[in-house]
């Protein structure tokens, strides 16, 4: 996919962000909406996966460790063709396959069941050992999230992951720098991200994560690296795409109401038109 | 009488991983920095190249066998019952039990049998809250022949299974030719028609002894050994209740959610009967050498035997 294909699929995907969380009344736009491009970029151009196939023995992994954003990951695997996208407005329904949270059992594509902050990363170490033991080539990715990295399992995966010389593993922060209760500089600062991941073994690349070159860029320098895991510090947007959520901490964990979902959708509208005009 | 033999759960818990890791290249096993005690080591040695130490780092330990069995292998997560159970609960529940992986936990020198450690690392309550985990197996074997038998059951079923071993050698008590592990299944070990008494691990052995004794006084006991507490054997509890009328429970875990728990919870429903629980009743244990804390937290023969006696009518 070239950029342009790749900028329009991010922005079909917000859509579906924004088109579930409405429809549940409740769930996490911000965060999801921050990862938009991470998320196309890899289910789009990076990993080698078959959404025919989603339990393919030698497929990449993905896991969700900020699995709040559960809307970012369903809306991607939607846009990717593992299952409808008109089931997304069931996101968080009693008796719905679609969970507040990821759920390996019962979603096709999802790769672990994760929500609670700290324990993905650690399932994703684990596949990645596993990978390294059966000598299997494919790769695992796991997404987790600034404020998730206050939690101490984070470190504890990490460590082990770069003792075991993981370079099969690669550890994505959304770094948008806002949690729950304010700015996470606020809250209980986690700066400096990558002189922490530095000090703990890791292969470390700067990138604005909302740029699809630049994410392009460290996938390519990830995929090149021996004898580490690599860690991505993503700089994004929280709310990215939806004027009134951008940068904001109040839409962390909130639900547009029926006017709010209006101006969201005309937001994404108007950006995907702009974008066919290119 | 002649020398009866003495093992610890423990160490037929890595014996019997060595032995399985022979026969299977899927078995993989973490350990969190106490593979000399926790008897991994032994697998460690026979297959370096599938032995993980995570370093003490429980949470992420279990985490990462999550994350293994979600790619098809078959880990086998050690520690000490306190930190398996007690510290990584969390990661058991969500990252283990929710999506239902294929996870065995081998959890060590659980209860008060512990000994000289004392009470940060005497583990009461492992029982209680793994069963209490949606589709998690609870094992909890009384020697060496049913802990070797239990290792290889758990690796045979498939899904989270919790094992309890102990630090202390315990006489093995199973040597018999037609003795045979079925999860899910009690193990009548004497009978008896005045009284059942149901116990499960270290004490079992105790409790055959505190049988032989109460016969001497005319007391006829039966004795169950309930080695998976879930899911329980309840036909047998039921039908033992009602055959004999009345139940002494006896383990070395709390009084609070394990193996009496259990029991309870089926009797009261289905045949109610008296019931008395032995264990550890609401307390935390100490330091000391494991045969006097055994002693000092009733659990030894003679305690159980007095106990009985001053319950059965």
């Amino acid at each position: 996919m070239d950029k342009l294909e790749l900028m329009k699929t991010a922005n079909e995907i917000r859509k579906g962000i924004v088109t579930a969380v409405h429809s549940a009344k409740a769930g996490h736009p911000g965060g999801s909406l921050s990862a938009a491009e991470i998320f196309t970029y890899l289910y789009f151009e990076e990993m080698n996966i078959d959404p025919r196939n989603p339990k393919k023995e030698n497929r990449d992994r993905f896991i969700l460790s900020k699995g709040h954003t559960a809307p970012g990951l369903y809306a991607t695997l939607a846009q990717r063709g593992y299952f409808p996208k008109e089931d997304l407005v069931t996101l968080r329904h009693t008796g719905s396959y679609l969970q507040g949270h990821p759920d390996m059992k019962m979603i096709p594509g999802v790769d672990m069941s994760s929500g609670s902050l700290g324990q993905g990363i650690s399932a994703a170490v684990g596949m990645a050992v596993a990978g390294k033991i059966s000598n299997a080539d494919y790769r695992v990715y796991t997404l987790v999230g600034d404020g998730e990295i206050q939690e101490g399992q984070v470190w504890e995966a990490s460590m082990l992951a770069a003792h075991r010389k993981l370079d099969n593993l690669v550890v994505i922060v959304d770094n948008n720098n806002l949690q729950i209760d304010g700015p996470i500089t606020e809250v209980n600062s986690p700066y400096p991200i990558d002189k922490k991941f530095e000090a703990f073994n890791f292969h470390v690349i700067n990138i604005d994560g909302n740029d699809f070159e630049q994410l392009d860029a460290a996938f390519k320098e990830a995929r090149a690296v021996k004898g580490q895991p690599t860690a991505i510090i993503a700089k994004t947007l929280k709310g990215k795409g939806v004027s009134f959520m951008e940068n904001q901490v109040a839409w962390h964990g909130k639900a547009p109401d029926d006017e709010q979902y209006r101006i969201a959708m005309e937001d994404l509208r108007k950006a995907g038109e702009a974008l066919c005009q290119r | 009488m002649s020398e009866v033999r003495k093992i610890a759960t423990r160490e037929s818990y890595g014996n019997a991983l060595a032995e399985l890791g022979a026969e299977h290249d899927d078995i993989v096993v973490l350990d969190a920095d106490l593979a000399e005690a926790t008897k991994t080591g032994i697998f460690k040695k026979a297959f370096p190249e599938r032995f993980i130490d995570c370093g003490i780092a429980e949470s992420n330990m279990i985490g990462v066998a999550a994350g293994l069995a979600a790619a098809g292998k078959v880990p086998f997560a050690s520690s000490f019952a306190m930190f398996a159970a007690g510290r990584a609960y969390e990661q058991v529940r969500n990252s283990v039990g929710y999506p239902h992986l294929n996870v065995k936990i081998g959890a060590t020198h659980a209860g008060i049998s512990v000994g000289e450690d004392g009470a940060t690392h005497q583990c009461n309550e492992d029982i209680a809250l793994m069963r209490v985990i949606p589709g998690m197996t609870v094992i909890c074997p009384s020697d060496d022949i049913e802990a070797r038998a239990a290792v290889r059951a758990a690796y045979e079923h498939k899904g989270p299974v919790y094992m309890r071993f102990g630090r202390l050698a315990v006489p093995v008590i199973n040597d018999r030719k037609d003795y045979k592990f079925k999860l899910g299944k009690g193990v009548v070990l004497r009978e008896g028609k005045d009284l059942t008494i149901i116990a499960t691990g270290l004490p079992v052995s105790n409790c055959l002894e505190a049988a032989g004794k109460l016969a001497a006084d005319g007391i006829e006991a039966k004795v169950v050994n309930i080695h998976t507490i879930k899911p329980l054997d309840e036909e047998l509890v039921t039908a033992a209740a009602k055959e004999t009328g009345q139940v002494v429970t006896v383990e070395e875990h709390s009084v609070i959610g394990g193996l009496g728990s259990a029991v309870c919870d089926v009797l009261s429903e289905k045949e109610p009967t008296r019931v008395m629980k032995i264990g550890i009743n609401d307390v935390f244990g100490e330091s000391g050498p494991a045969a006097e804390l055994l002693k000092k937290y009733g659990l030894d023969t003679e305690s159980i035997y007095e106990k009985i006696k001053g319950f059965v009518r």
